[in-house]
C-alpha cells in the first residue's frame, strides 16, 4: 500500500508545489505462510467441480438475470455450464471471478465474458466488440470472427480467436496473451503495455502504434508499423514458447514459428516525463 | 595488480546488484522509478516450473502457467519483491528466503508466492470484501 514519507528536504518537485511528500514505498510488509501452500482459489468463492454439468437457456433472460443465473449455478457447485440460445446478447458472462468451465452455444454481442478471473469459456459462434475486456486470468476461445477492441485492456489470461479479428485488438492491454489464428485491423496492439498478441495470419496498418512495451509476434504480412514498433530478433525461448502456446490455442500447430516477425517497443516514446514539469508549470 | 582488479569485481558486481541502479534526475526528483527495472517480457521457462504451480495449474483447468507468465520476480526499496496486481502493492520477499541467481528460478518462485499470497485468507482485498460487498 502506498507509503507516504513526510520529509524536511524539499526536492525540486516540491519547491515547485507539486507535493509534499516523497511517493516512494509502495512495499507491503506481507509475508508468506507456507500453511496455506494448498489454497489454490481466491477466498470466498464457490466451490465447484467440472464434473457437475448443467444447461441454461437463455432465450427469454435478460443479460442481467443470465449473470445471476450462472452465479447462482456455481454457488450449487456446478463446474461445467452450457448456455443455450445466447443470441448475440451484450454482456454475458462478465465478471466471474471462479474457476468455471462455461460454454456458449451461439454467438455473443458486445462486451462479453468482461472482467473474468480464472474461467475457461468457449463461445461455439462470433463475438461483438470488446470481447473479454479487463480479462484477468483464464482462458476464452472464440470458435469464430470477433469485433473491434478485441481483449481491450487486459490483464492475464489467454484469449483466442480461431477467425479473424477487427481493428485495436489488445489496444491498451497489460498483460495476457491473444492468439488469433487469422488476420487483425488497424492498430492492433495500440498503447500495449505489457503481454504477448500472437497474430498467424496479416495485420493491418499502424501495428502497435504508441506501444509501451510488451511483444506481438506475426505470421503474415503487416500493413504498417505504428509509431515506436519496431523489429526485435526472434529467440529460441521465444519459438519454444509460441509452438507451446499455440498448442494450447488449438491453433496453428503446424505453423513454421521461426518465420514469424516480432515487435516490441522502440522505447523513444518514454521520454513524456521531461515534458511533464513545464506542462505542470504552464498549467498554473 | 591483483589487488586491483579484485576491487574492479567487487564494483561491478555491486552495480549489478538488485535496487542499486542508478537513478535519473527525473527519478530522484519525483522520488519513484519510471518503467520496469526488469525484463516484463521475459517468457517463462516451462522446463523450471514447480510441483506447487503444477498442482496450481491442474486445479484451475488450465493448460499453462496462465496469467502467472506475466509475474516477474523484480525489486522494491532494493529488497526483491513481487507486484500484487489485486492489491496494487509490491509484496517483499522475506530477508530469510534465500533466491537463486537465474531469473528464470526467481521468477517461478515469485508466481509460486504470490499465488499463496493472493489466496490467503490474509490477502488486504479479503477485509475489503467483506466491508463492501454488494452481491
Amino acid at each position: 500500500m502506498a507509503n507516504l514519507k513526510n520529509t524536511e528536504k524539499k526536492t525540486k518537485a516540491q519547491a515547485m508545489g507539486m507535493h509534499t511528500e516523497v511517493l516512494t514505498g509502495r512495499t507491503q510488509q506481507k509475508f508468506f505462510n507456507p500453511d496455506e501452500a494448498e489454497n489454490f482459489y481466491y477466498f470466498g468463492t464457490y466451490d465447484v467441480d467440472f464434473n457437475k454439468r448443467t444447461d441454461l437457456d437463455v432465450k427469454d433472460m435478460t443479460a442481467a438475470e443470465a449473470n445471476k443465473e450462472i452465479d447462482n449455478l456455481m454457488s450449487q457447485g456446478f463446474g461445467t455450464i452450457v448456455i443455450k440460445n445466447p443470441q448475440g446478447k451484450h454482456s454475458l458472462g462478465v465478471g466471474i471471478l471462479n474457476k468455471l468451465n462455461l460454454i456458449f452455444e451461439g454467438s455473443l454481442g458486445y462486451f462479453g465474458m468482461g472482467s473474468c478471473d480464472g474461467p475457461i469459456v468457449r463461445i461455439n459462434g462470433r463475438v461483438g466488440w470488446s470481447c473479454a475486456e479487463n480479462l484477468m486470468a483464464g482462458k476464452v476461445v472464440i470458435e469464430k470472427n470477433a469485433g473491434s477492441c478485441f481483449g481491450a485492456a487486459i490483464r492475464g489470461g489467454d484469449l483466442i480467436c480461431k477467425g479473424s479479428v477487427g481493428a485495436r485488438t489488445g489496444i491498451d492491454m497489460k498483460g495476457g496473451t491473444i492468439i488469433i489464428g487469422g488476420d487483425a485491423g488497424a492498430f492492433t496492439g495500440f498503447m500495449m503495455q505489457r503481454g504477448r498478441i500472437i497474430i498467424l495470419g496479416d495485420v493491418g496498418i499502424n501495428l502497435g502504434d504508441s506501444m509501451y512495451d510488451g511483444t506481438i509476434f506475426i505470421g503474415g504480412e503487416i500493413g504498417s508499423y505504428g509509431s515506436d514498433a519496431v523489429d526485435s530478433e526472434l529467440t529460441k525461448n521465444d519459438q519454444d514458447w509460441l509452438k507451446r502456446k499455440l498448442k494450447v490455442a488449438e491453433i496453428g500447430e503446424n505453423f513454421d514459428v521461426s518465420k514469424m516477425k516480432k515487435i516490441v517497443a522502440g522505447k523513444k516514446l518514454w521520454n513524456y516525463d521531461n515534458l511533464e514539469p513545464t506542462e505542470k508549470k504552464g498549467a498554473i | 595488480m591483483a589487488k586491483k582488479k579484485t576491487k574492479t569485481k567487487s564494483k561491478k558486481e555491486k552495480k549489478m546488484k538488485l535496487g542499486t541502479f542508478k537513478e535519473t534526475a527525473r527519478e530522484k526528483m519525483i522520488g519513484q522509478h519510471i518503467g520496469y527495472r526488469y525484463d516484463v517480457n521475459l517468457l517463462p521457462d516451462y522446463k523450471k516450473i514447480t510441483p506447487f504451480l503444477k498442482k496450481y495449474v491442474e486445479a484451475m483447468g488450465w493448460d499453462d502457467l496462465n496469467w502467472l507468465e506475466d509475474v516477474h520476480m523484480g525489486y522494491e526499496e532494493g529488497r526483491p519483491a513481487v507486484f500484487c496486481r489485486n492489491a496494487n502493492g509490491w509484496v517483499t520477499i522475506p530477508k530469510s528466503f534465500k533466491l537463486p541467481e537465474n531469473q528464470q528460478d526467481r521468477d517461478m518462485i515469485a508466481r509460486e508466492l504470490l499465488v499463496k499470497f493472493q489466496m490467503s485468507p490474509k490477502h488486504p482485498l479479503v477485509d475489503l470484501k467483506k466491508a463492501y460487498l454488494k452481491f
